[in-house]
């Protein structure tokens, strides 16, 4: 390492001697003007011909895509090496609901009439060597019986430096499926989950153990294609090999090791794109993906389509980031092949192989009255096909969020909102719930 | 307006398309900076800023289409001192551009041995927004910006040092001008040594400094935290007792608080905003500084 710098400081010494060597410091008459132009050409050369013979000589494990290091010092250093932040979610509120947690799944949500902290996130992140960064978010909960629980919600580290616009991730993360399944709930608009995303991904959202490579095309305008192959295994891979899919599914799950290779594992596509549509409006657009086994059977597959899109204005002259209008709607689509498969609650009862379709969206707009106050409003709806058995999480839903939300600065917030649930065959229920959000440590950058 | 978008569009394009043209491409995360930049690197440069002249660069939306014009930069100028702190990291984590990585010579920490006041002693947000390396508005110091003319002319000698001795030579230019600049705004600010002023945020302690003016109170209660009634009675009684008759505000502050302020004292609201392309023919940083100190020594001038 130590090495490859210092035969790049050379590479650059020599690089910038060899022009000066020409010594074009003063006006120079137009005839002498081509030679130099070659001389600095033949440098220029030159210098390129020595970089590459030193990286010859160095060997193809040194070929560095990194930046020649600094010559210059910085102000001086503050902080450690490593970002550490605390969000704390603390809601608060009363609903109609006798079954509170079936209408508020996500495991963020608040799903108790009183008081509860469903989210407070340790976030560490920092530059893990020129090559890496490393993020890390650790999540405690309380849950709806009081009790305090813990989880690894993500561990990834990103490379930096790769070649071809080329970006990896690997470790726990997200799966970057739509706009709002990787984000945390600290930066949801509202205070629950959409019913769309924990319909198909479950209380936690879409995330699992595995690598994810990105490109940014060299377009004239943001686009970035991205695929991730990850374990379809586990209780944070709803919709695919979870141990609670019996709630999807109706039948005994289809437990074995993973051993079909390849087509055991879950692979989420992903192409989004972005525009300025003037100066003060920007929209992003995408199309997701997941493909993967499910438990119904030995070789039961499961494919979620996604289409999203964010339109924002903001004011030219905004204060503090207002006033700003915004969009925000995603759809999902669930083709789950259902095996033939024994019923889980009915002894000796055979459910037939099926296909169980899925489907809902979510639209929210926000605006940005005035500095720190936002209002927004929420509509969404999810709907499944019969199939061949009754389960709460494939029920019609409906649901309409009016919600207000004041930010006395950048690293608190407070927010009501109010939900009007309307299932299918159930009835409808009221809801009001009360969020105060703080954040300590490091200020999260906030991404568009 | 429009034709001021439309310029931004096409450069914009220019800068992104330009693949095989021997000028450097420069991205500035403030105007100002960009300005400057342009200064130095004179057509060898193409120069696009990120935020705009009339927005608060504490927030600029982290778009996009700014990621790609990262992933095509030779070079990117930021001011430092935690100014774009939150917006500029998932830009520069998605741009994936090794030329502009933190220490490349690509990247320009435009702060880089300037001075800076109102280092925190302890980092405590109960004191509002405040920035840990200190108070990022140093630009409109005219000597500050001389030290950010050299931090650029070094860095893109060392970038294209086919070029060095131009942008040396245009460093050199600047930084006469700067002095002979420097020279008539001091007079034109002179007869107002001592004069008491109130802004908005504290984003003028720098050009206070420079120019002998006093900053008596900010029309904020602490950094980044909205003016509460009770503060700006306190201000109003200031005001009155120190007899300040000039309020500053940027176009992206309110001004109409600043208006109610100014009805309670019998002041006047200046617009001063700090970016270039924010008032009217004020393209580049020194535009912008004749502006800036014409406006002050005029509506001083009137009130004396």
């Amino acid at each position: 390492m130590y090495i490859k710098q210092t035969f790049s400081a050379l590479a650059l010494l020599v690089c910038s001697a060899l022009p000066a060597m020409s010594g074009a410091q003063v006006p120079v008459p137009k005839s002498k003007q081509d030679s130099i132009a070659r001389a600095d050409s033949i440098a220029r050369a030159d210098s390129i011909a020595l970089v590459k013979q030193l990286e010859k000589e160095l060997g193809a494990q040194n070929a560095d895509t990194s930046a020649a290091p600094s010559r210059a010092q910085g102000p001086a250093a503050t902080g450690s090496y490593m970002n550490i932040g605390f969000v704390a979610l603390t809601d608060a509120g009363w609903s109609t609901a006798h079954d509170i947690g079936k209408i508020e799944r996500g495991d963020h949500d608040p799903k108790v009439n009183g008081f509860t902290i469903p989210n407070a996130e340790i976030s560490l992140d920092g530059n893990v060597d020129p090559y890496f960064k490393g993020f890390s978010n650790i999540v405690l909960k309380i849950d709806s019986a009081g009790n305090s629980g813990i989880e690894l919600e993500e561990a990834y580290g990103l490379t930096t430096s790769l070649p071809w616009n080329l970006q990896l991730k690997f470790g726990q993360f997200f799966a970057e499926f739509g706009r709002q399944n990787p984000q945390h709930p600290h930066s949801w608009a509202f205070i629950d989950a959409p019913l769309v995303l924990t319909r198909m991904f479950g209380p936690d959202g879409l995330r699992s153990q595995g690598v994810r490579l990105s490109w940014l095309l060299p377009t004239p305008f943001y686009t970035e294609a991205l695929v991730a192959v990850m374990n379809a295994t586990g209780e944070t891979a709803t919709s695919f090999r979870s141990p609670e899919s019996s709630d999807i599914h109706g039948g005994v799950i289809d437990d074995r090791p993973v051993s079909n290779g390849f087509s055991d594992l879950l692979i989420v596509p992903r192409l989004n794109t972005s525009f300025d549509l003037t100066e003060t409006q920007t929209v992003v657009l995408g199309v997701s993906g997941a493909f993967g086994p499910n438990n119904s059977g030995p070789s039961a597959t499961t494919q979620i389509y996604g289409a999203d899109l964010y339109w924002k204005w903001k004011a030219a002259t905004a204060q503090a980031g207002f006033p700003f209008l915004s969009l925000q709607t995603e759809a999902m689509w669930r083709h789950y092949d259902a095996a033939q498969r024994l019923a889980k609650d009915e002894l000796l009862v055979t459910l037939p192989s099926e296909v169980l379709k899925d489907r809902g969206a979510y639209a929210q707009v926000l605006w940005g009255i005035k500095p720190r106050i936002v209002a927004g409003l929420r509509g969404e709806f999810e709907h499944g096909n019969p199939g061949s058995f009754a389960t709460d999480l494939r029920g019609d839903q409906t649901r309409w969020s009016p919600n207000l939300t004041w930010y006395p600065t950048e690293f608190s917030r407070v927010g009501v909102q109010y939900n009007y649930d309307n299932r299918k065959a159930i009835g409808t229920d009221h809801s009001l719930w009360l969020q105060l959000q703080f954040l300590i440590g490091a200020h999260a950058a906030h991404k568009f | 307006m429009i034709n001021r978008m439309a310029a931004l569009g096409l450069g914009a394009i220019s800068f992104i398309s330009a693949q095989a043209t021997a000028q450097l491409k420069v991205v500035a995360t403030t105007p100002d900076l960009a300005s400057v930049a342009r200064e130095i690197g004179g057509d060898r440069v193409n120069v696009v800023a990120l935020a705009k002249p009339t927005e608060d660069p504490h927030f600029v939306d982290a778009k996009p289409s700014f990621i790609v014009i990262l992933n095509r930069a030779d070079a990117l100028v930021e001011g430092g001192a935690e100014l774009e702190l939150g917006w500029l990291p998932p830009l520069l984590e998605n741009s994936r551009n090794s030329k502009v990585a933190a220490g490349a010579p690509g990247r320009i920490v435009a702060s880089e041995g300037i001075r800076l006041l109102e280092i925190p002693t302890s980092f405590d947000r109960s004191k509002g927004d405040i920035h840990s390396l200190g108070n990022p508005h140093y630009m409109i110091d005219p000597a500050a910006a001389k030290v950010v003319a050299r931090n650029i002319a070094t860095h893109f000698a060392a970038l294209d040092p086919k070029n060095a001795a131009a942008y040396n030579a245009n460093l050199a230019r600047f930084n006469s001008r700067i002095d002979a600049k420097l020279a008539d705004w001091q007079k034109q600010l002179a007869p107002y040594r001592g004069a008491k002023i109130v802004t908005y945020h504290r984003d003028f302690i720098y050009f206070a400094q420079r120019f002998g003016l006093s900053i008596v109170d900010e029309l904020e209660p602490k950094p980044g935290i909205a003016p509460s009634p009770a503060h700006l009675a306190q201000v109003i009684g200031e005001m009155k007792r120190d007899n300040v008759k000039v309020i500053l505000v940027q176009p992206f502050q309110n001004r109409k608080t600043a208006e109610t302020v100014a009805r309670q004292t019998g002041a006047t609201v200046i617009d001063a905003p700090q970016q270039p392309g924010a008032a009217r023919n004020t393209s580049s940083y020194f535009d912008n500084m004749d502006n800036l100190v014409h406006s002050i020594a005029d509506e001083l001038g009137e009130k004396k």
